[in-house]
């Protein structure tokens, strides 16, 4: 078991060093440089150009350069952003939680309506219904999600004014940041009304951002049921006069799970894409809309730092999956 | 009974021979609706695509001054000379959608060629050497997987500046490793076969090992993931426009008129929807063809 987890951890370790590389290295094929940015068109004295260059390290060779920035990394070092001169690693951490909230409510959201779709779908196989969720799961599927994004402003906030069109909160409120997640910080502050306020403008991100992974769930959790239920042991289950509603729930569910479980772990990757166009769409203070804007700044340091934290937090989630995964079916851990 | 069907079987195979594998393709394909309409659409698109100085009502790129965000015809001021109405600065909107399939179709075939091309080469180094080239190769793929697809195209993007060429280029480094992994895992699957070990023994060389003998018995997974690597592509592109890093305005690429309109969302809806129509539908046909010949291709599913 221990050696399983190693094994898997050890596999890890090159991908994030290629990981860091590969930032490092797109990073210098900006064209421009970096202090460029930084005095704008009025330009700088050659002395203290060199000065500055020596100073954010930009003398040395390239193969020095990564490893300081190696080094620096494994130290939580990420840079200080060109902009605000926050420290990089500082800037994530407080709009993490934003984008995090935001990405745990669409799984949720994409679980809670997926799973039961693709259950019924498989069950009623041939239906209308289940015509209707495979029509629209590869709709959602192939829905350009900024555009869906704006026709749910268009529809929701501004036609019938049900829902806010951005933000987290409404300005009126204000609760201290304790854990980040706008839902339990105004909990825990006793402030319902902005519960309320923040439960409202989560409903429309949460959607749009859903609705990939809600198809993708809906489709996976529909073909491994008909898979499973096509076997001896369920048959076997229905000959022996068990109801249906317990066939299906405990009998077919339960195996049909571990593929769907897989999917859903691989979702977190297309829902980190994912909050980059929806952020950007509703104005969530999240890393999305800040990678986004680092970009509209050339604010480098701030894009490559989070390029690596953002690829790095989906390398541990994925490692997680993959580890859980051997928990739980033996199969898997004993196969290599 | 079984002698019986043996027999029915021997008569059938001396009237009939078996059917070309395309008549069998397109007799198992042609059964799902979806797919055949997916088809169907993307020749439409297509035609619209090739043919759009022709059928396209007004030049993409004139303002109409006097017809400035002019409502589509069924609504109240709309017109007849412009079906879809106009957007903020008076273009037509239906002959920009036209011109603006030709850019997401040229988006998607050459993102799926360049992408194809590279992922086939890598993929087939790496299935057919193993060892350390293997090795390489694939964990680069790894770490290339590893990135949220949108999030490595947008910093791709971004480092090679905004503009049409780099987004497809952005777009296509995203969705190599797709292709390699599955021309590896398809050579592994054939390349201890009896005929490929038939073709070494008998003094053929790696080359045509890889591109002749193996190649071919590997292609059916990687047309359905050309065909889904088109809805793939445009999507991607359409996203990048939308953020500003990929076609810039005035080009009728799809995304990026749907961005640089954004502010007349309320007043013209029509200007945000029409792009977003196109995109969907004809993200939606590819991924339906793809699907219809998945099941039309895969074997497993073909009882």
């Amino acid at each position: 078991m221990l050696r399983f987890i190693l094994t898997r951890v050890s596999l890890v370790i090159p991908t994030f060093l290629g990981i860091t590389f590969l930032t490092f290295i797109l990073i210098r094929l900006v064209p421009g440089d970096p202090i460029e940015v930084r005095t704008g068109e009025r330009g700088i004295a050659p002395e203290r150009l060199a000065e500055l260059r020596h100073e954010m390290g930009l003398d040395r060779p390239l193969w020095h350069q990564f490893l300081d920035y190696v080094g620096n990394v494994l130290h939580g070092d990420f840079g200080l952003s060109l902009i605000t001169h926050n420290s990089v690693l500082s800037e994530f951490l407080t709009l993490f939680p934003a984008t995090l909230e935001l990405a745990l409510c669409a799984m949720l959201f994409a679980t809670l309506v997926g799973l039961p779709a693709g259950i019924l779908a498989a069950v009623k196989r041939g239906s209308l219904f289940d015509h209707g969720v495979m029509g629209a799961s590869l709709t959602g599927y192939s829905m350009p999600i900024f555009w869906w994004g704006l026709l749910l402003i268009l529809f929701f906030s501004v036609g019938l004014g049900w829902t806010p069109v951005s933000g987290r909160l409404d300005l009126v409120y204000y609760v201290e940041p304790d854990t980040g997640f706008m839902l339990i910080d105004t909990l825990k502050a006793g402030d319902y009304e902005a519960f309320r306020s923040a439960l409202g403008h989560l409903v429309l991100p949460t959607i749009v951002l859903g609705t990939v992974p809600l198809a993708v769930v809906a489709r996976m959790t529909r073909s491994a049921m008909l898979e499973v239920l096509g076997e001896d042991y369920i048959r076997t289950a229905r000959a022996k006069g068990l109801a249906s509603g317990r066939v299906i729930g405990m009998h077919a569910l339960r195996n049909a799970l571990i593929p769907v479980v897989t999917v859903i772990g691989l979702q977190v990757g297309t829902l980190l894409g994912g909050a980059i166009l929806t952020e950007t769409i509703f104005s969530w203070p999240g890393v999305g809309k800040w990678l986004i804007e680092s970009i509209n700044r050339r604010d480098y340091p701030a894009l490559q730092g989070g390029v690596l934290l953002i690829a790095t937090s989906v390398i541990l989630v994925n490692l997680l999956v993959d580890v859980l995964y051997g928990v739980l079916n033996p199969r898997i851990r004993h196969a290599r | 009974m079984s002698a019986e069907l043996s027999t029915n079987t021997e008569t059938a195979v001396t009237v009939s021979r078996p059917p070309h594998p395309l008549t069998e393709f397109w007799y198992h394909f042609k059964q799902n609706k979806g797919a055949l309409g997916g088809l169907v659409v993307i020749a439409l698109i297509a035609l619209i695509a090739i043919f759009a100085g022709v059928v396209a009502p007004h030049d993409p790129d004139i303002q109409y001054r006097d017809a400035i965000l002019t409502p589509p015809v069924w609504q109240e001021g709309g017109s007849w000379s412009y079906i879809l109405g106009t957007d903020d600065i008076g273009r037509d909107m239906l002959s920009r959608l036209m011109y603006g399939a030709r850019l997401s179709m040229m988006i998607g075939l050459i993102v799926v060629t360049l992408s194809l091309a590279v992922g086939l080469g890598l993929g087939l180094v790496a299935g057919f050497f193993g060892g350390m080239a293997d090795v390489l190769i694939m964990r680069a793929m790894d770490i290339l997987l590893a990135l949220p697809s949108l999030l490595l195209a947008v910093v791709v993007a971004a480092i090679l500046g905004p503009g049409l060429v780099n987004a497809m280029l952005a777009v296509s480094v995203v969705v190599i490793p797709h292709y390699a992994r599955l021309t590896r895992a398809a050579v592994l699957a054939e390349v201890n076969k009896d005929y490929v070990v038939a073709s070494r023994v008998a003094g053929a060389g790696p080359l045509r090992l890889m591109l002749i003998v193996v190649l071919p018995n590997c292609v059916a997974p990687l047309i359905v993931q050309a065909t889904l690597g088109f809805s793939t592509a445009i999507l991607d592109a359409a996203a990048l426009g939308f953020l500003g890093l990929g076609a810039q305005p005035p080009t009728p690429e799809w995304g990026t008129m749907l961005a640089s309109s954004l502010q007349f969302l309320q007043r013209a809806p029509w200007v945000v929807t029409w792009p977003g129509i196109a995109i969907l539908v004809t993200v939606l046909a590819f991924n339906l063809l793809g699907d219809g010949l998945r099941d039309a291709l895969d074997p497993k599913l073909k009882r």
